[in-house]
Parts: structure tokens; sequence; C-alpha cells
């Protein structure tokens, strides 16, 4: 008997386009429909005071409260103290040196983050080791030039980027060997990397940092001064890198034994193999665990006002104190929350992004 | 006249396990193996599972270290010295059963990367050779492909190639068609028949596919329990096994 192939059939038009969506996922059956409408209506009466308040009935501009006039938000308040918002105490003279030192921050990531653009090599080792040496100039100064500006000066969103983008890029390689140590065969260094693990693990970082700022300069002579943000600095790293560590060994430990053999079987060594091989492979896999530390380091680094330094968070809080301003707290507070958000959102987007593009097992 | 003889294998010995005694934990899983391949020489290993004959094969490139005895590869002694454990990956290339392509890599990716970061080849000499192997095992069309893109036979005939692509003196095949679908097994079986008419290459595998044991093996080894328990030519080990063990194994994997 012979047997035709039959032709390929449209799926049926209930199951395509908005209705079809709309059928399937709100209206699939009675219960569902009821939950649609409610969630819909409490969203209605929800959101639309809310959208009123921020945008309809809001002021934007202004020197001074008795330009809020209509009723709703008064982001005049942020509007006019935008500059100290985003750069704390540094001299107005030196913006533009912030300005510099974020975009080419932001223009080195821009052409690594987009899919198809050459040299992207060069650009990373620029970016690792050439551009800290001109942002760290750029941003305190003491040659070329440009007066040195005290780290205590700085503050704002520039200072919480400072931060988080040091405490990241820091933290990976640390914790890089530290997972690769606490696998090792070596005890000795099994033992450290261990210890190092569960040590900074068990202690909130809060105290890190008080530890950082206020206890270490009574063990030391009074002579060695660490500036007070490299101290942050430090502990932030120390202990980033051990919930770095922690992620990056999860991923390491699902690759499949068998490659670790091929790769050994071909003659690699360890670290080629860990280079060319596991790294790729295992970091691949780490992508939203490594991004979700980095998220969570980002908001982390608003804690730095317990010790004095005055990240976005701690600078709105403090403008929220000034007596010509008062009673707009609730708008400040809106304002840190949107600008965290849009970092966090952006790296999670970029991070799902990326998941996609290396997908290379079908 | 045997296989040997018409090939005329030189005398110089390629593998060498001396009293070779090797323990997981308490449970001795090698015992007091000895084993003299010379250069050329195909070997099958077959016996029933948990014999200890891919942890042999496995001691000889130390992916599994042995406690005792000496095994000695193309001259060198392995010893716990890495340098000494290189040296000898270079010349021994291995097909794993479940293939461990680098799923991250495409095949010419794969095949180019130990050449390129163990030999030091320039790129445009690994991939020429990577590309003349492929077309052996006659996959050139997938070079550009991820593993995860192939069939477990490609899959398997890619990783015979980035093996060939070392150009080592022994091959050793730990069971290459288990994890294969039957109709794929054909074409993996057929690049190895290939690759030992060939002649040259000293090929150590174990297996199950007694078909390929009687075409190609000079010596088929029949191990049990961490021994080696029958040693013999295809044809005399198939037509004649002279233990009770072996007798048994073959009238249970010849049946069907």
């Amino acid at each position: 008997m012979k047997y035709e192939l039959q032709p390929m059939l449209p799926a049926p038009s209930s199951t395509t386009g908005l209705l079809g969506w709309l059928k399937r996922n709100l209206f699939s059956n009675v219960k569902n429909s009821i939950a649609t409408l409610l969630i819909g209506y409490f969203l209605i009466t929800l959101l639309g005071p809310a959208l009123q308040w921020a945008f309809i009935d809001s002021d934007w501009f202004g020197d001074s409260p008795a330009a809020c006039t209509s009723g709703g938000a008064c982001w005049a308040f942020i509007t006019n103290r935008m500059d100290q918002f985003m750069y704390g105490f540094y001299p107005e003279t030196g913006y533009w040196r912030i300005n510099a030192t974020l975009f080419l921050f932001a223009a080195a990531v821009t052409w690594m983050v987009i899919e198809k653009t050459p040299y992207k090599g060069y650009v990373a080792f620029f970016t690792l080791f050439i551009y800290p040496i001109i942002g760290f100039y750029l941003l305190y100064g003491g040659s070329f030039g440009l007066e040195v500006v005290d780290t205590h000066k700085w503050g704002g969103l520039s200072l919480t980027l400072v931060l988080a983008v040091i405490g990241i890029v820091a933290a990976m390689p640390f914790g890089i060997l530290l997972a690769l140590g606490r696998r090792s065969e070596m005890p000795i260094v099994k033992a450290f990397s261990v210890i190092y693990i569960e040590f900074w693990r068990g202690v909130p970082l809060i105290t890190v940092l008080f530890m950082a700022s206020v206890m270490l300069p009574l063990f030391v002579s009074e002579e060695i001064t660490f500036d007070k943000l490299l101290r942050a600095l430090i502990g932030i790293i120390l202990f980033q890198s051990a919930y770095m560590a922690e992620v990056i060994r999860g991923g390491l430990q699902a690759i499949p034994k068998g490659q670790y053999e091929a790769a050994d079987a071909l003659g690699l060594t360890y670290w080629k193999s860990m280079l060319l091989i596991i790294m790729p492979q295992a970091l691949k896999l780490m992508i939203p665990g490594i991004v979700n530390t980095f998220i969570a380091l980002f908001k982390d680094t608003s804690l730095v006002l317990i010790i004095g330094l005055f990240d976005i968070l701690a600078i709105v809080q403090s403008a929220n104190s000034d007596t010509d301003w008062l009673g707009y707290s609730t708008e400040g507070y809106i304002f840190v929350a949107f600008v965290f958000w849009i970092f966090c959102f952006g790296m999670s987007r970029y991070s799902q992004n990326l998941e996609k593009r290396l997908k290379t097992g079908y | 006249m045997s296989k040997q003889e018409e090939r005329n294998i030189s005398e110089k010995l390629m593998v060498e396990l001396r009293d070779v005694n090797k323990w997981y934990g308490d449970f001795h899983v090698l015992k007091n193996i000895n084993l003299q391949v010379k250069k050329g020489e195909r070997i099958v290993i077959c016996g029933p599972s948990g014999s200890g004959k891919s942890t042999m094969i496995r001691c000889i490139n130390r992916l599994e270290e042995h406690q005792q005895g000496d095994i000695i590869v193309n001259g060198t002694e392995l010893s716990n010295d890495l340098k000494n454990i290189e040296a000898i990956r270079k010349e021994v290339g291995m097909v794993f059963q479940h293939f461990n392509l680098f799923p991250h890599l495409t095949i010419l990716e794969n095949c180019c990367l130990a050449p390129i970061w163990v030999k030091k080849q320039p790129r445009a000499v690994a991939e020429a050779t990577a590309m003349e192997f492929l077309e052996r095992v006659r996959i050139p069309e997938q070079a550009l492909k991820y593993p995860g893109q192939l069939s477990g036979g490609q899959q398997q005939r890619v990783a015979i190639a980035r093996s060939l692509c070392m150009n080592p003196d022994v091959m050793l095949f730990d069971e290459p068609t288990s994890a294969l679908d039957p109709e794929m097994i054909k074409e993996v079986l057929d690049v190895m028949i290939e690759l030992a008419d060939e002649g040259g290459m000293t090929m150590l595998c174990v297996t199950h596919e007694m078909g390929f044991a009687k075409t190609v093996a000079d010596r088929v080894i029949f191990m049990d329990a961490g021994q080696i328990i029958e040693e013999n030519e295809p044809h005399e080990f198939f037509n004649n096994p002279q233990h009770e063990r072996t007798q048994l194994f073959l009238s249970q994997i010849l049946q069907h």
C-alpha cells in the first residue's frame, strides 16, 4: 500500500492572534474570567490615582516649594537638586570629569554589549586595564593638571556607580579563584577557600562596613590613614567575592564529568581546560545567578550611608531634611527607587538577552 | 596466516601494563593486569559490565589512577608528574561512550582546540588538518554547526576526528557505540574499521560489537571481575574459548 505525505494545515484561528491569546490566558474558563475582571478592577482603581498624582497633577520645575501648586507630586524637589543627587558634593566645575568618566564607561560597555561590533577583545582589555587608570585620574585627579577632589566630596549616583561597578568587576575574578579553590584537591587551598567563603558569608555586609570604617582605624597606628571609600570598597569586594564564589561553584558542578575528562584526554592543562572548556560553559549556566548577585550588590551599596558615605539614597535622605523642602520625602524615595530599578532592570534584561544569544544546545 | 603476520606489526611495545592493581576505596577493580600491546596492534576488550575493562583503558591516559604496578606508554612510564601525564595524553587519543564533545564550540573548533592550545599549531594549519579528518569521517559539511545539532552517530564520528587531529600513536575507544541508536552504530563502526585498515594506528577498543572484533582485532581480551581471563586471536577466541567464564559470556551475547 502506498501512502502520501499529508500537507501542513494552518492552526485553528481560535489559538492564534490577540483574541486567541486573550481566550487562552485570561478567559479560559469561568473562574479565570472572574479573576481577570477582579484584578483588572483593582489595577484600574489603584493605578488611576497614582498616575494622576505622579503625572497629571504634578509640578516638574521650580526653585522652591511655592512652585508646587497643582496638588500632586512635586518633582521640582528632584529636578532642583538633580546635580547634587547625581554628583554629590563634587565641585561644580568638575562635573565634566564625572560625565567624561561615565561617558567613557557607557561607550565601552555599549560597545561590548551590542552583538556585532568588531575588536571586542581590545575594548574589553581597555575597559579592564586602562580605563580604571583613566577613571581614577579623572575622578580623583592629582595629575594631568586636574586638581584633587577628595573622596569625601564624592556622592550621589556617581558614588553608587563607582561602588557597584568596582565591586562587581573586582569580585568576579576573586570569586572564580575561590570557587576553583574550593573544588581543588589541594588541601590547603581548599581549606583556605572554604574558611574564607564561610566566614564572609556568615557576617552581614553592614558589619563588614562598620569594621572597615570604625574598627580598622582603631587597630592601625594613626599615621596610616586609609581612604574611607577605599576601605568600604575593599569590604564590599571581600564580601561579594564569597557570594560570587558560591554561584560560580554551582555552575562548575553542573558541568558533566565527561567534559573534564575529554579536556584531560586531549592533553589540556588544568588552567587551559578551565579557561577554554569548563568556564565558558559554566559561566553560561551561571548568568542568572551572577546577575542576581550583581543586582543584590548594586542595591547593597546603599548601606554605605551608615558609615557616612553619601550614595544616592543617603543624599536624597539628607535632602529630605532640608527645611526649605520639608514634606517631599515621598518624591525623593520614589525617585531613588526608580533610579535603582532602571539599573537593575537593565542588568536583568541584558542577562536574558545574553542567555538567548549564547544558547548553542539545541 | 594470521593478521599480525600479514600486516607485519613491529615488535616495538606501544602500551605495556605490568602487574597493575587498582582499588576504588576498598573495592579491588583491577587485579594484577599484565598486558602488552605492540605498535600497530588492534586489541578488542570485552567482558561483562563491571569487569574493569573501561577502568583499565582509562588508566592508560591517567583518567583513572592506578595504585600498584607500572604503565608504560611508548617508552614513557606514567608517574604522578603532571608533565609526564600531559606528554602521554598528547600521544593517546580517546573516544568516549557519550562523545563528550564541547557543546559551546562548533565542530571545527572542537577539532582545532587541542592542536592549537596543546601542540601550538597555527590556526590555519589546525583547521586544514581538522577538515581533512572531518572529510575522512564523512561530515565536512557539518564543520560550522554545534554538537547539539548533530545526531549521535555524527557526534561520535566528530569525536573520533577530534582525537585524530592530535595525531596520536594510540587510540583508546571506551564503548564508542553503546550510547548510539541502532541505526547509527554502523556508520561509527565503518569509520573505525577504515581507521584500522589504514594500519599503523595502535587501537584498544572496549566494545560489545563482536562482528567488529572478528573483522578488525588482532587479539581479543576477555575480562571478568577485574582480571584478564582469556586472551586470544579472534578466530580462536570465538570458536574455541578456553575458559568456562568466556564460554558462558559468549553463549549469552551470541544467542541473538
